[in-house]
């Protein structure tokens, strides 16, 4: 397939490790935010590509993993309200609640189904007038323009019907969370290429230059994620610091303002809780006010939930990359992508499940 | 769920309306998806698409560059001569002085 095949020949990719060795003089750590990247790196073994002086940690960018425990309870709690659909992503249907997950409330009788995208939430609300639909909506800045055409169209069509139960999050705050944290590790990024396609790298450059760390907003192919690599590498050993543009096939300065006009017309930021982080100012996206007729969680009152996590997953740690997968008791071994204790191991894009896929028996890397 | 797969837009949809539906092949599969945040979009060019929308136009001019700057990067090392250290990718010994932190 174009645009991708071609960034995954294995000649140039060894090109690119020869050059990362030439360049590394001193150990490294760097973050790859979204973990679409995570996936991509240990199914390519890029990890074994590198000088053992650098370390990739992996960040918090799975919107399924950072989606709070009570939301989910509370997701569960209007799925089981009587004469309601509830659809989501296919992720977001085996995350852990405090008892059960989604898909086990629709065991239970709720109607819970998947969809490909928000329109398709909307299309099922227009074919059952008799019922409330509710989208579950997740994720990063990619996702949430899409999301919030959803709105606009139900808008336009005038369904009362149609409400979204929003967990949206936003990349920058999180960066900046983890970059003023005393136990933080990071020495550079590389930022998450589709959230960028979206906003642009503009709101990165202050980030960049507050903490002083290279910021590189990189693809999710091999080549992309080695040549990402060899930029923040090549700034840290220079000791400099700033934004470079890796992904520049989709990634400009300014991102795709058609999207951004989108997302200001129906969300601004809020506050917003990260499961196993707490909570980053400004992080997340709410409805705007004068759409919250569309917010699910005003219009279904579900009472008060009382969320349980469980007490031997480190999702947090592992979120904020304090540590990997295998340095948890439960990996592999209570917590498997069919019996995921947390959320990392339930995403296609957790940590957890990338290493259980990709990784089981390896020797871990220090 | 950040996932965007490129691929090529064979019908731009009706114009002129809030939310253009296209179509877009993908390895020989052609799916329905939203144009809106692309508008500058032709038919034949590539799109990468997250979720059934698509969120850019891919610039064949800037996808060149991953292979141009390896290129670059490779003559600058050649100039320089050959590293210190072992030249093939793996650990590197010696001693290396501690990362600010």
């Amino acid at each position: 397939m174009k645009y991708v095949d071609e960034y995954r020949r294995e000649p140039e990719a060894k090109r690119y490790a020869k050059a990362i060795a030439h360049t590394v003089t001193q150990p490294w750590t760097v973050m790859e935010i979204c973990g679409g990247q995570t996936h991509a790196i240990m199914k390519f073994g890029l990890e074994q590509l590198l000088p053992a002086s650098v370390t990739l940690v992996h960040g918090p960018g799975c919107p399924v993993c950072v989606t709070p425990i009570e939301l989910i309870d509370r997701a569960i709690a209007i799925a089981q309200r009587p004469d309601t659909i509830l659809t989501s992503f296919g992720d977001m249907l085996r995350v852990p609640g405090s008892e059960t997950d989604l898909l086990g409330a629709k065991s239970a009788g709720a109607d819970v189904r998947m969809v490909y995208g928000a329109l398709d939430a909307v299309k099922i609300a227009r074919n059952h007038p008799d019922r409330q639909v509710v989208f579950f909506a997740v994720g990063f800045e990619t996702t949430a323009p899409g999301n919030a055409m959803a709105v606009i169209q139900a808008e336009e069509l005038g369904l009362d019907n149609f409400s979204i139960l929003s967990s949206h999050v936003r990349v920058p705050p999180a960066m900046e969370a983890l970059l003023g944290a005393p136990d933080n590790v990071v020495d550079g990024f590389l930022a998450a290429g589709h959230v960028c396609t979206i906003m642009g790298y503009r709101e990165y450059e202050p980030i960049a230059e507050k903490y002083r760390v290279p910021i590189v907003p990189t693809g999710f192919e091999p080549l992309d994620l080695l040549q990402g690599l060899h930029m923040v590498l090549t700034l840290l050993e220079a000791g400099r610091y700033g934004v470079q543009n890796q992904y520049r096939r989709s990634v400009t300065r300014d991102g795709n303002l058609h999207a951004q006009r989108m997302l200001a017309r129906v969300f601004e930021p809020c506050d917003r809780q990260w499961r196993g982080v707490g909570t980053i100012p400004a992080s997340g996206l709410k409805l705007r006010a004068e759409l919250t007729r569309f917010d699910a969680e005003q219009r279904f009152d579900v009472g008060q939930v009382t969320a349980r996590e469980s007490e031997v997953c480190i999702a947090g740690a592992i979120l904020k990359g304090l540590k990997k997968p295998p340095q948890c008791p439960a990996f592999g071994v209570e917590c498997t992508p069919d019996k995921p204790l947390g959320a990392p191991m339930v995403s296609t894009e957790g940590a957890c499940s990338a290493y259980f896929r990709y990784a089981r028996g390896q020797n871990e890397r220090t | 769920m950040c996932l965007g797969v490129p691929g090529k837009v064979v019908d731009l949809g009706e114009a002129d309306t809030p939310m253009p539906m296209g179509r877009v092949e993908f390895g020989g599969i052609v799916r329905e998806v939203c144009l809106a945040c692309t508008p500058e979009a032709k038919v034949g060019d590539y799109v990468l698409v997250h979720a059934g929308f698509a969120i850019s136009t891919v610039s064949e001019a800037d996808a060149q560059q991953t292979f141009e700057y390896l290129r670059q990067i490779e003559a600058l090392n050649d100039e320089l001569g050959a590293p210190e250290g072992p030249t093939d990718a793996g650990p590197r010994d010696g001693a290396m002085p501690e990362p600010d932190s």
